[in-house]
Formats: C-alpha cells, sequence, structure tokens
C-alpha cells in the first residue's frame, strides 16, 4: 500500500536514527581505547590534534550529529510518543554490533530483552498505521 | 554485589526527565520546518539539542556508582514521561497500544540489562 509506506517514513526516520546512534556509540567506544594525552592548559594545541587524530571518536561524534537531524526530520510528521521510545532499538543494535566488535556474547536473557523491544516497537508501527487508516490518511 | 545508590538511581531519573524535555523542544522545533530546512536554527531545536546533548551528563554521574542492570533500564522512564508531555503540550492520544508498547520496551531493557551482568 503505497500511502501507507509514504505515511510510515517518520518509522523507518526513527529507525535509522537508532541504527546512527548504535554506529555512534561504538564508534566512540573504540574511541575511547585510543590512546589520548592528558589536557595540558600550557599546551592546548597538543590535545586538540590528538583529538583530530582520533578518527573514531570524530566518526561519532559526526554519527551522534546524524541521529539528532535524522530525529528532527521524523519529529516533524509523526507523533512523539510514538516517536520517541522506538529510540529503544539502539540498545538492540548496540548488543548486536557489539558481538561482532567487542566479542561480547549472546545469551537467553539477552536475546529475550532484543525480541521483547523489537515487539514493543513492531506494536507502535502498527498502531500508528492503524490510527491513520482510521483517519483516512 | 554492590547496592545502587539512591543518588545515582535520581540522577539517571533526571537524566530521563531532562531527556524527555528535550524531545519536547525538539518536536516544538521540528515543526517549524515545514517552511524549509533554512530553519534549521530555531531556538527551540537549540534548547531541544542542548537538553538532549546535556541529558547525558546526569547519566554518566549516575552510571559512576551503583549497578548498570538497576540503573539501565530506568532509561524508559523518559519514554513514560514523554508519553504526558506529548498529551499535554501536542494533545496525542494516550492509547493502549502506546501503554502496551512502552511495557514490552521496559520489560526488553530489563532483560537485556540482566543478559549484560550474566
Amino acid at each position: 500500500m503505497p500511502t501507507a509506506t509514504r505515511s510510515n517514513k517518520p518509522i523507518y526516520l526513527v529507525l535509522g536514527c537508532t541504527v546512527f546512534a548504535a554506529a555512534a556509540q561504538v564508534l566512540m567506544k573504540f574511541g575511547a581505547n585510543h590512546p589520548m594525552p592528558a589536557f595540558d592548559p600550557s599546551q592546548p594545541f597538543v590535545f586538540v590534534k590528538a583529538l583530530l587524530g582520533n578518527i573514531s571518536l570524530l566518526g561519532g561524534y559526526t554519527m551522534s550529529a546524524g541521529t539528532a537531524f535524522l530525529l528532527i526530520l521524523a519529529l516533524r510528521d509523526g507523533e512523539l510518543s510514538m516517536l520517541y521510545p522506538i529510540i529503544a532499538m539502539t540498545y538492540v543494535w548496540v548488543n548486536l554490533l557489539s558481538m561482532y566488535f567487542f566479542d561480547e556474547h549472546m545469551n537467553v536473557w539477552k536475546a529475550s530483552g532484543i525480541a521483547l523491544v523489537i515487539s514493543g516497537v513492531a506494536l507502535l508501527g502498527r498502531a500508528g498505521s492503524k490510527a491513520r487508516s482510521r483517519a483516512g490518511r | 554485589m554492590t547496592a545502587t545508590p539512591v543518588s545515582s538511581i535520581l540522577l539517571v531519573l533526571l537524566a530521563s526527565l531532562i531527556g524527555s524535555f528535550g524531545a519536547v523542544f525538539l518536536k516544538l522545533g521540528a515543526g517549524k520546518l515545514s517552511g524549509g530546512l533554512k530553519h534549521l536554527l530555531n531556538w527551540h531545536l537549540l534548547v531541544g539539542i542542548s537538553l538532549y546533548m546535556g541529558s547525558s551528563i546526569p547519566f554518566v554521574m549516575g552510571l559512576k556508582h551503583g549497578e548498570l542492570s538497576v540503573l539501565y533500564p530506568m532509561v524508559s522512564a523518559g519514554y513514560v514521561c514523554t508519553l504526558f508531555w506529548s498529551r499535554i503540550f501536542f494533545h496525542e492520544p494516550i492509547t493502549r497500544a502506546k501503554i502496551g508498547a512502552l511495557g514490552l520496551i521496559l520489560a526488553g531493557l530489563i532483560c537485556i540489562s540482566a543478559g549484560g551482568r550474566a
């Protein structure tokens, strides 16, 4: 149904936003592991240079800015109470990415938690579509 | 097992509250974007982004002491607040589906953080 796809756009934007947010967290974790000099007020440029050389950390901050931008675009058309809880999907992506990048392991608790968060988000998405079809949009 | 201090719980709840207000301002600012992306610099959006990013300060302070598995699911307090702010400020309906979805998400976050401790 093309109209439904178009009106689900804010939901997809927030989902995209959660992927960006998760990638930002992983990059910041890499960036935090990157050796950095302590900030010395007499030589501020040493710190700034090291910061600019920390590509992961910069990438993380850039991704965070992208997250905010996507969230704003999504909120332009969607209901706040519908879209804001979808941000919880970030935790799902972070858990999956951490398995790959940081050798963290999956267990029954994490798997059921991920399933519960996804069902909650799916319920929001379905409720949104129903509300729109009732409103005749 | 160390107990989670009340101060940590309050800090994380404060962070969730600040974040939920950030979302309200982002929504207010986003409404002005219908006039084009040149309206990206409006004060609602600036306040929204500041609150949203500023909420990470009490969050990190709260996480310093106390257990992640207790503190982590408290983020969803922000989702509950946002449900009420959306009703008050934007007249969005509070539906059974939204309440059910929040319940599922809260249960999911509790399980994920329990899994992180295991």
